[in-house]
């Protein structure tokens, strides 16, 4: 039996794992709770790892399979059905691949928690993993938009984890919204897409031979603007793009093992899928191909501004993810898909592996977050330090580690597209090696800041936490391997020969004007060389860090409260809508709706007082009064005759 | 004879009903000016029942039996209701040891 036909117990499990979890979270014990957690996704993960050999074969061509009609009115048929490409295979892989390890992660470092909380987050994570395989594996947009609503569920429940804490319940609440602001524009493109074309499924739009967006050769045509412009919109909400992006800083309030597989590794990722997954919309729309590179790259710059001064150690990770995924949508926006898709890969493995580290550095220093108060911690926990120094220079774009080949493939898309873009890019680049490396320094190197007692617990992580985050690290430094530039080795970039069908019909359309590999060589040797310059210079500084509290002045202060962006947002959304609501409930609400209501209720009681004294309980005025209705009755009879 | 005496008569008993039960307050009387309604409409059932039947001509004999099924309708149900009305008042007389229907507004306020 083909292994694509099982494709359906790849998302089936997970939601099995949460049923269980979550219906028995009292009963369970937690070895039996992550038993169940961690077992269902690592069967799916080995049914996802058969399906990607069985896809990696030549000569696959992507296979639908529909379970039943989901949607059949009139015109509009919508099959509850699932894709196997190279696209989704590659992104099951990613998912419950590192699901699975952050899973293991999670058993450790949540395992404080009471039994029934503990229970609650691995159902809360297997429904996460649940719907996050829905939306990769969805064959047309709706059933991607469950997942796509699946995932920001999850997201919800899990940042609020700690929801007896106010500020993090705020935190889950933002993040919530901000999304829902973004699926509102991919609502809208599904609705366009389901009225200019008639149908929503990847095959109907995109097949070469039939599709209906294939079909259509004039380029910026205003219905495809319209409709990838409104994607974007759901994308920007999704994976945290100016002007959504400041839910995700926030939601580092739920647990860390929380935010390195959903913020950071995949459901932050999901807009970047789905844009891939519409490549060939967004090439025939050049002008939202500008928009995406444009915000992607402000994106990536701004975030990676405010990550220089950030003291919290998630915060920094946090905008170094918005920051990364901004670098992805650049890659989208100048057509660099197979980048964007590998960035996506690569970032995965470090920022998860990153995210982890910290994880388990928070666990050492007893929850402290607050990165002066730490230094010097390489001596105490060597494998963190390690496996967290991967992760940086992966991140850095250090050759030969991971970030680097992602990275660089993405300039160099943008330097073919727009030199300018490059240049800016390449900013954001090292600033990205600045405050990773001065979060390395502060963190593990220097004399330690924190109390005695802090330094007397401070041990290294047990063996189900170090373990994934050695075996993260392993993908984080060797995963650039599966795309080896073509100046350097030809035809070594293996991840591009194997998106080639679903990027195709793009790359036919995208007027390439190839870089010569000399050029590509010097971008290659500039870049690195002024990364490696740069994490050097980040390192020195903070190293010998001693823990001066000069407050910040000028810029400084700016980038440390983040550009004032949360408190613009107050200003010119948040408090009009609170005044607003407040005028509504005291002048609407209370003198109107509630005057009505009362009144009528008043009304009916003042009337019924006075019809109340006819019933005077004399019988012979009842009678009189039956006798003259009677009369009434007979006079109108006679009379209408 | 002429229908008209049987309509006048049947008027006038009922009239007398009604105005016994408006005015009177002697709960027995009331039930029995009730009684004199019911058999005013009785009568006037018979008359024109009697009529259609002597009539040879007339559109509907059937209607002429179908009153008099009626009248002995009335009387089963109105000897019911004498037995129900009289066990009532003969209860309200026990409590109260009056049959005055002014008495029964309790129900006021």
């Amino acid at each position: 039996m083909s292994a694509i036909q099982l494709i359906y117990l790849v998302p089936l499990l997970p939601l099995v794992g949460f049923l269980i979890n979550g219906m028995a979270r009292n009963t369970l014990s937690k070895t039996a709770t992550s038993v169940i957690g961690c077992g269902v996704i690592l069967l799916s993960f080995i049914i996802s790892l058969t399906v990607f050999f069985q896809v990696n074969k030549e000569g696959f061509t992507p296979q639908v399979v529909s379970y039943f009609d989901f949607i059949n009115a009139g015109k509009i048929q919508v099959h509850f059905a699932f894709q196997v490409d190279q696209l989704s295979s590659l992104f099951l892989l990613i998912i419950t691949g590192v699901g699975f390890l952050i899973h293991v992660y999670s058993s450790s470092y949540m395992h404080e928690e009471e039994s029934p909380h503990f229970a609650r987050y691995f159902a809360y994570l297997n429904l996460f993993v649940f719907s996050m395989l829905l939306l990769v594996l969805g064959a047309n947009y709706l059933i991607m938009f469950i997942g796509w609503e699946g995932v920001g569920l999850c997201s919800y429940l899990l940042i609020g984890y700690w929801f007896k804490n106010v500020e993090y319940g705020n935190a889950a609440k933002k993040a919530f919204i901000m999304n829902r602001i973004g699926d509102l524009g991919f609502l809208l493109a599904i609705f366009w897409m389901l009225q200019a074309f008639g149908s929503v499924s990847f095959l109907d739009l995109f097949n070469p031979s039939f599709g209906a967006i294939s079909s259509i050769s004039a380029i910026n045509s205003p219905t495809l603007v319209g409709i990838s412009i409104l994607l974007f919109v759901g994308a920007m909400g999704k994976s945290a793009q100016i002007p959504l992006y400041t839910w995700l800083p926030d939601a580092m309030a739920g647990p860390t093992p929380v935010s390195a597989l959903i913020h950071a590794a995949t459901m932050v990722t999901a807009g970047i899928y789905m844009i891939a997954r519409s490549n060939l919309m967004y090439t025939l729309s050049p002008i939202t191909m500008t928009v995406v590179a444009i915000i992607g790259l402000a994106t990536a710059v701004f975030a990676a501004s405010i990550a220089l001064k950030q003291n919290d150690i998630k915060k920094v990770l946090a905008y170094s993810t918005v920051s990364q995924l901004g670098y992805m949508f650049l890659g989208l926006g100048v057509g660099a898909y197979t980048g964007a898709v590998f960035h996506v890969m690569t970032h995965a493995f470090f920022k998860a592996l990153l995210f982890l580290g910290a994880g388990s550095v928070i666990h050492a220093m007893h929850g402290e977050q607050d990165i002066r108060k730490m230094g010097g911690l390489s001596k105490h926990m060597r494998i963190t330090y390690l496996t967290f120094f991967i992760g940086c220079i992966a991140i850095a774009g250090i050759p030969p580690f991971s970030g680097f080949f992602s990275k660089d493939e993405i300039l160099a898309g943008a330097f073919a597209n727009n030199p300018v873009f490059y240049v800016i890019g390449l900013g954001g680049a090292l600033l990205t090696a600045f405050y990773m490396f001065r979060l390395l320094s502060l963190t593990f190197f220097g004399k330690f800041r924190g109390t005695e007692e802090q330094l007397h617990h401070l041990h290294e992580s047990p063996s189900a936490i170090t373990i994934p985050l050695i075996i993260l690290a392993v993908l984080a430094a060797v995963a650039g391997l599966f795309g080896i530039p073509e100046f350097i080795i030809p035809n070594a970039h293996w991840l591009d020969h194997f998106l080639d069908p679903v990027f195709a019909q793009s790359k036919a359309l995208i007027s390439h004007h190839e870089l010569s590999h000399g050029t590509e060589w010097t971008l290659t040797v500039v870049s690195s060389v002024l990364i490696l310059l740069t994490s050097i210079w980040a390192y020195k500084k903070y190293a010998a860090y001693k823990g001066e509290a000069a407050p910040e002045t000028g810029f400084g202060k700016v980038l440390q409260n983040k550009w004032y962006v949360d408190e613009l947002y107050d200003a010119i959304i948040v408090n009009p809508i609170k005044s607003f609501s407040i005028f509504l409930n005291r002048v609407v609400e209370r003198s109107g709706i509630d005057g009505l209501v009362n009144g009528v209720g008043r009304g009916v009681n003042y009337t019924s007082r006075q019809i109340r004294l006819l019933q005077n309980g004399q019988a012979g005025t009842y009678i009189l009064m039956m006798v003259l209705g009677i009369i009434v009755l007979f006079i109108v009879q006679i009379f209408s005759r | 004879m002429q229908i008209q005496w049987y309509i006048f008569l049947s008027v006038a008993l009922f009239c007398i009903g009604i105005i016994g039960v408006l005015t009177r307050r002697n709960s027995i009387i009331v039930f029995m000016c009730i009684e004199l309604m019911l058999n005013a409409v009785n009568l006037l059932l018979v008359a024109f029942s009697k009529m259609h039947l002597m009539n040879g001509a007339a559109k509907y004999p059937a209607l002429a039996t179908d009153a008099q099924l009626f009248v002995f309708f009335i009387m089963v149900v109105a000897a019911a209701e004498v037995s129900v009305g009289l066990a009532i008042i003969v209860m309200m007389y026990r409590n109260t040891h009056s049959v005055d229907i002014n008495f029964l507004n309790r129900l006021k306020n």
